[in-house]
């Protein structure tokens, strides 16, 4: 048990911030929300359009920072008891009737959740809470506390576990859930909204830097004109852009195909990659097939 | 600092509360935005606004309030180098000009001033008080000269003009008063979930299994319920065709979103009003038809039935038989509506039409009525008060 009390080191003032890193392009507005939480100890919010790269925000704050990272993913099913820590009964049951020695201390029987781990750290943690939005819609109102004052009690154990550091944290939600006012109110917020051109290029870069810079236009180009394809069920985002781009290179082709002047060129090779929905792919294709009747005549 | 923007921020509509304009304030004080006039919109924006439906109009507060304040303020808080200061302020000043200061004590003196001034604003900022709140107290003004005559730190357009970044506007479409999509309507239709524990006992009941061992005199007694699950039961029916294929887009939104919502949800469709068939299957509509009496005896009372239509038709198609306009029909549709409406208690009609509308339109009106009020328009908050009716 490393349950021991210990007292908040909530003042101390972080000087390092976030600028980006080598592997993740961040805009100024959100570097900024990011140095705002970790300068004031406060949570901060991040949506956006999925594929935007909000759950690898935390990883590369963590890593900018040189922090160590706690991840809870939230699912339909999580509960916010599961974060503090768990009480198995059940084990602590079945060691009674078979008369373990372990079952006089109720504290072999508590399980730490990823809150209590976070607590824990001799280091001031990264804490990622993934998708927050998949639980109960009273989940964020059940946390509350132990995010204000980062503290909470063990009942079984009548002891009160309190943060090293104050970690910083990482909420992201992808919008399945209104969150309620009073979880808000407490966080930071920002919207990753979908890079603009200039911004996707660096994003990118990053990734393949030693791309030909024609067929990076070149594709850019062809993936913003399927972005604006009306209809669309699901847009390609960031993270289908890169797998594209990664195909494109594995197949070396070369970025002359990518210009659509030609109408009977029309359609990107590998659109595969860009389009995930069924639907989508057989729009793309029809717009596609009447652009280049009317390109015919 | 920064009250008065506080109060036109929730004027605007926004609900911003106390808690966040004092971590605004504190960010501030701490220094979190730097000097850029950028940075405190970025700063502002992740404090105040939690929902990007609400960012445009945060934007167009922020730039109806903070107007011209950039300009004149822009990199007050930078370096100035005295000797800049100095050669700038004689270039700009007039013969006459400089005859008004000597009287007001000397050129030296009145650069102390301004300096000392500017020195207090930067103190201030630090402490997180009102650098922008003195958007309008240039402190030379009297003097005849101001600090946007002298271009304080306005060396070339270095700066990018922070206005833009708020004028720009990007998330207009995310605002959500006007467009109902299909997430809002998930959102809106997650209020109607009401669990239950039903199916397989999979889960350990811990209370009663410790209740139970207690009695077995320490025994072990395991006791299991069921997960709880959803339970909510929709009847779901659509119209379709007609005067309703203005509509079809944003009923196949609402289905959709339906769909994954309820673990019993069965859908009809219907043309115009209900009569004594419905079918599932709009391309074999005349062939597959059920028989609305067999909906009643199949689907239970506790299901919550929901019409979506626009209910704009020729009255006679409700009151009278033989009214349809697809088939004779022996029985007028406002008795196959009650035979529905006495089977499942709780029911709500949503239509498409805007409100203005309805009070023009007999047919709407006769529903309406048939419907006991329980006519809600097709919109977040009308859908918002139709889930409540149907608690």
């Amino acid at each position: 048990m490393s349950a021991v009390r210990t007292e908040t080191n909530g003042t101390e003032m972080t000087d390092t911030r976030f600028t980006g890193t080598s592997t993740y392009v961040a805009t100024d507005d959100l570097m900024l929300a990011v140095n705002a939480a970790v300068t004031l100890e406060r949570p901060i919010l991040v949506k956006g359009e999925p594929g935007t790269g909000k759950t690898q925000l935390a990883v590369e704050v963590a890593n900018a920072l040189g922090k160590p990272l706690f991840e809870w993913h939230i699912k339909s099913t999580t509960k916010a008891q599961q974060g503090l820590y768990e009480y198995d009964a059940v084990a602590r049951l079945r060691d009674s009737q078979l008369g373990d020695e372990r079952v006089h201390d109720i504290a072999n029987y508590i399980q730490k959740g990823k809150i209590w781990e976070a607590f824990a750290s001799d280091d001031q943690p990264v804490l990622l809470i993934d998708e927050i939005d998949k639980a109960d819609i009273e989940f964020p109102n059940d946390l509350l506390r132990e995010l204000d004052r980062m503290e909470f009690y063990v009942y079984e154990t009548q002891r009160l576990v309190a943060a090293k550091h104050r970690p910083i944290i990482v909420i992201t939600s992808n919008n399945e859930k209104e969150l309620p006012d009073a979880f808000l109110r407490r966080c930071f917020f920002h919207y990753i909204k979908f890079p603009d051109q200039d911004t996707m290029a660096r994003i990118v870069d990053v990734h393949y830097p030693d791309l030909k810079k024609n067929l990076l236009r070149e594709a850019l180009n062809a993936f913003y004109k399927v972005r604006e394809v009306p209809g669309l069920k699901k847009k390609p985002s960031t993270s289908e852009l890169l797998d594209w781009i990664k195909l494109l290179v594995a197949e070396d082709i070369p970025p002359e195909v990518l210009r659509s002047d030609d109408k009977r060129k029309a359609i990107p090779p590998l659109y595969g990659a860009l389009l995930k929905n069924e639907q989508d792919v057989h729009l793309f294709e029809r717009l596609v097939f009447l652009d280049r009747g009317a390109g015919h005549q | 600092m920064l009250i008065p923007f506080f109060y036109m921020l929730r004027e605007g509509g926004m609900n911003t509360s106390i808690t966040e304009l004092l971590t605004l304030l504190e960010a501030m004080k701490r220094g979190v935005a730097g000097t850029s006039v950028d940075d405190f919109y970025y700063l502002a924006r992740a404090t105040l606004v939690k929902d990007e439906s609400q960012l445009d109009r945060f934007d167009r507060i922020f730039a109806a309030y903070f107007r011209g304040v950039e300009d004149s303020l822009g990199d007050l808080f930078e370096e100035l180098p005295e000797d800049w200061l100095l050669k700038q302020a004689e270039l700009l000043l007039s013969e006459e000009e400089r005859a008004r200061i000597e009287a007001l004590g000397g050129f030296e003196e009145l650069m102390k001033a301004l300096r000392e001034r500017l020195e207090e604003q930067d103190e201030r900022h630090e402490g997180g008080s009102k650098w922008i709140g003195t958007a309008g107290t240039s402190p030379f003004g009297a003097y005849g000269y101001n600090p946007e005559g002298v271009r304080i730190g306005q060396h070339g357009s270095r700066h990018r003009s922070a206005v833009k970044v708020w004028d720009r506007r990007e998330y207009r479409n995310l605002d959500d008063s006007v467009e109902l999509g299909t997430r809002n309507i998930k959102v809106a239709l997650r209020r109607l979930r009401k669990f239950a524990r039903e199916g397989a006992a999979d889960q350990l009941d811990l209370e009663d299994t410790i209740d139970k061992t207690a009695r077995n005199a320490g025994l072990l007694d395991i006791r299991m319920v069921p997960e709880r699950h959803n339970a909510v039961k929709v009847l779901l029916c659509l119209d379709i065709g007609g005067s309703m294929d203005d509509h079809v887009r944003i009923c196949e939104e609402l289905f959709s979103a339906a769909s994954s919502e309820f673990k019993h949800l069965e859908y009809f469709y219907f043309h115009n009003f209900i009569y004594e068939s419905l079918w599932k299957d709009n391309r074999r509509r005349h062939s597959e038809r059920v028989p609305t009496l067999d909906i009643t005896h199949k689907y239970g009372a506790d299901y919550k039935l929901i019409f979506i239509g626009d209910a704009t038709m020729s009255p006679y198609e409700i009151v009278y038989a033989g009214g349809s306009v697809e088939h004779w029909n022996e029985e007028p549709g406002a008795v196959w509506i009650k035979r529905l409406l006495n089977t499942y208690h709780k029911a709500i009609w949503l239509n498409p039409e805007p409100r203005e509308r309805w009070d023009f339109t007999p047919s709407i009106k006769l529903t309406r009525e048939i419907m006991d009020d329980r006519m809600f328009p097709l919109t977040i908050s009308g859908l918002d008060d139709g889930i409540k009716a149907l608690h």
